[in-house]
C-alpha cells in the first residue's frame, strides 16, 4: 500500500525541481534550440524560395533570348527576303533599261543608216544624174551631130511615148 | 568517406558492450544489494515480495552494494508540529551493525516518524513534514542536473556550429526535438503550439532520462514512484484547465447537441473526466515503470528462492531481455505521457470549430 501512497515530501520536492528545471530549460536550452531551429527553417525555406525564383529567373531570361533570337532570326530573313527582291527588281529594272536602251539605239541607228542610206542615195541618184546627163549630153552632142539623127531621136521618143 | 562507417561501427560496437555490462551489472547490482546476502539475514527466510518493495519504494539510504561504504546516507530534512524542522543525517537511524535505532524522537521504520505516533501512520499524532533527500529526491536532483547539462550543450552547439549542420550530442538531441515539436506537439495543439513547447519538452526528456536513469544498477525508481508522476500530471492538468478557453468548458458544461434529459449525466461524466486525465498519467506512468522493475526483480528472486546457480543464470538471461524491454518501454512512456499532455492541452486550447 505504501507503493501507492505518494510521499508528500517527495510531491513538494518534485514540484520545486521539475518546475525549476522547466524555468531553466526554457531559458538557458528550449529558448535557443528552439528559436535556431526555427531560424535555420527559415532560413533553409527562403534559400529554397530565392533558388525557385532565380530557376525561374533564368528559365524567363532563357525563354527572353530565345524570343530575341526568334525575332532577330525572323528579322535577318526578312531583310534577306527584301534584299532579294531589291536585288531582283534592281536587276530586273537595269534589264528592261538597257533593253529599251538598247532598243533606242538600234532604232537610232536605224534611223541614221536610213537618212545615211537615203543621203547616200540621193547623192548617187544626183552624181548618176550628173553623169548620165554629162553623158547624155557627150552623147547627143556627138549623135545629134546630124539631122537625121535627130529625127530618128525624135521618131524614138514618140513611139515611146505612143507605147506608154 | 570510408572512415565514417567504420567509424559508426566501432562507437556500436563500444556502445552494445557497455550497455552489456550495464545490463549485466544491474542484475549483479540487484544480487549484491540484496538484502538476504546481508549476514545478519542470512538465516532468515528469504521473503521475496518484502525485497522487491523495498527496491522499488523511496528511502532515506542509498544503498549500492554491502560494505562499510557501499550506502550512502543522504539527509532527513523534517518538521514536525511538536518538534519543528531538523536536519540530520539518515546514518544516525542505524548502529554500526546496520540495525535501525531511533533518533531524536524519530524512528524510520517504514517510514520517517515519530516514535509512539502508532507506527507510521503521518499526521496522526501531530502534523509531520518529511523533506528528507530521500533516494527519489537525489535521482530528481541528478536527473534535473543532467538534464540541464545536456540540453545546455545542445544549445550552446547552435551557438558554436551557427548556420553549419548539427555536431556531436546537438545532432543527437536534434532530431528528437523536432520529432516531437513536428508529431506529437504541433499536431495536438495547433497553431498556439510554441507556448507548451518548453514545458512539453522537459516533461518528454525529464521521464526519458528519469527511466533510463532508473534502469541503472542501484538506481531509484523514481519515475515509478506515483509522487513524481502525480505531479506531472498535476502540471499537464493545472496547464489545461488555466489555459481551458470557451470552447472547452462550453463543451464541459453545456454539453452541445446531448438531448436536455441526459445533460445532467453528462456533465457529471464530462466532470469526471476532467480528473480522470491526470490520474490516467499519473498511473500509466507509474504502473509501467514499477511493472518492470518488479518484473525483473521477482526473476530474479527466483534464484534465491529456488537457491540455484543454474536458475539465477536462466534467469538473469531473461532479465537481460527485460533490461532490454524496459529501455523501450522507457521511451514508449515518455513519449506517451507527452502526446497525451500535448493531447489534453490541444483539447482545451482548440478552436470551438475545430473541436467539432
Amino acid at each position: 500500500m505504501e507503493l501507492l501512497t505518494p510521499g508528500s515530501g517527495l510531491i513538494i520536492w518534485q514540484a520545486i525541481i521539475f518546475l525549476a528545471l522547466i524555468l531553466l530549460l526554457r531559458k538557458y536550452a528550449w529558448g535557443p534550440i528552439i528559436s535556431s531551429l526555427k531560424e535555420r527553417e527559415v532560413g533553409i525555406e527562403e534559400s529554397l524560395a530565392a533558388a525557385e525564383q532565380a530557376k525561374n529567373e533564368m528559365a524567363s531570361l532563357k525563354s527572353d533570348n530565345e524570343k530575341l533570337l526568334k525575332e532577330a532570326r525572323l528579322e535577318r530573313d526578312a531583310m534577306l527576303k527584301e534584299a532579294l527582291t531589291t536585288a531582283n527588281k534592281i536587276k530586273e529594272d537595269a534589264k528592261e533599261e538597257t533593253t529599251k536602251i538598247t532598243s533606242k539605239m538600234i532604232e537610232d541607228a536605224k534611223a541614221t543608216i536610213e537618212n545615211e542610206k537615203r543621203a547616200a542615195l540621193a547623192d548617187v541618184k544626183t552624181q548618176v544624174a550628173m553623169l548620165s546627163l554629162e553623158i547624155t549630153e557627150k552623147l547627143v552632142r556627138k549623135q545629134l551631130g546630124s539631122e537625121k539623127e535627130q529625127k530618128a531621136l525624135v521618131d524614138e521618143y514618140v513611139k515611146d511615148l505612143n507605147l506608154n | 568517406m570510408t572512415e565514417k562507417p567504420r567509424l559508426s561501427k566501432l562507437k556500436l560496437l563500444i556502445v552494445s558492450l557497455l550497455t552489456f555490462t550495464l545490463l549485466l551489472a544491474n542484475t549483479a547490482s540487484v544480487f549484491a544489494s540484496d538484502p538476504v546476502s546481508d549476514t545478519e539475514h542470512e538465516a532468515e527466510p528469504f521473503n521475496p515480495s518484502e525485497t522487491i518493495v523495498h527496491h522499488v519504494l523511496d528511502d532515506h539510504i542509498w544503498h549500492f552494494f554491502d560494505g562499510h561504504y557501499g550506502t550512502l546516507y543522504l539527509p532527513v530534512i523534517v518538521y514536525s508540529s511538536e518538534k519543528g524542522f531538523d536536519v540530520f543525517s539518515s546514518k544516525n537511524f542505524y548502529d554500526d551493525h546496520h540495525n535501525m535505532v531511533e533518533y531524536k524522537g524519530y524512528s524510520l521504520e517504514h517510514g520517517l516518524h515519530l516514535v509512539g505516533d502508532g507506527h507510521g501512520e503521518h499526521g496522526e499524532a501531530g502534523f509531520l513534514l518529511d523533506l528528507s533527500i530521500t533516494k527519489n529526491v537525489a535521482t530528481l536532483l541528478l536527473n534535473a542536473l543532467i538534464l540541464f547539462l545536456v540540453f545546455r550543450a545542445v544549445a550552446r552547439g547552435y551557438k558554436k556550429n551557427h548556420g553549419k549542420a548539427p555536431k556531436g550530442i546537438q545532432a543527437v538531441f536534434e532530431p528528437i526535438v523536432i520529432y516531437l515539436r513536428d508529431d506529437v506537439i504541433k499536431p495536438n495543439i495547433g497553431k498556439d503550439y510554441e507556448k507548451y513547447l518548453p514545458y512539453l519538452l522537459t516533461l518528454f526528456f525529464f521521464i526519458l532520462f528519469g527511466n533510463i536513469i532508473g534502469l541503472l544498477p542501484g538506481a531509484a525508481n523514481m519515475t515509478g514512484n506515483i509522487a513524481v508522476t502525480l505531479v506531472m500530471a498535476l502540471f499537464t492538468f493545472i496547464i489545461t484547465n488555466v489555459k481551458g478557453n470557451k470552447g472547452y468548458w462550453g463543451h464541459i458544461f453545456l454539453a452541445p447537441g446531448v438531448p436536455v434529459a441526459l445533460k445532467p449525466l453528462i456533465i457529471l461524466v464530462e466532470i469526471i473526466g476532467i480528473f480522470t486525465k491526470p490520474i490516467s498519467l499519473t498511473v500509466r506512468l507509474f504502473v509501467a515503470i514499477t511493472a518492470g522493475h518488479i518484473v525483473m526483480l521477482s526473476l530474479i528472486s527466483l534464484a534465491f528462492i529456488f537457491g540455484s546457480v543454474a536458475v539465477g543464470a536462466a534467469s538473469s538471461l531473461i532479465v537481460l531481455f527485460i533490461n532490454l524491454i524496459e529501455i523501450l518501454v522507457a521511451g514508449i512512456q515518455a513519449y506517451v505521457f507527452t502526446m497525451f499532455s500535448a493531447l489534453y492541452i490541444g483539447l482545451a486550447t482548440a478552436d470551438h470549430d475545430e473541436h467539432h
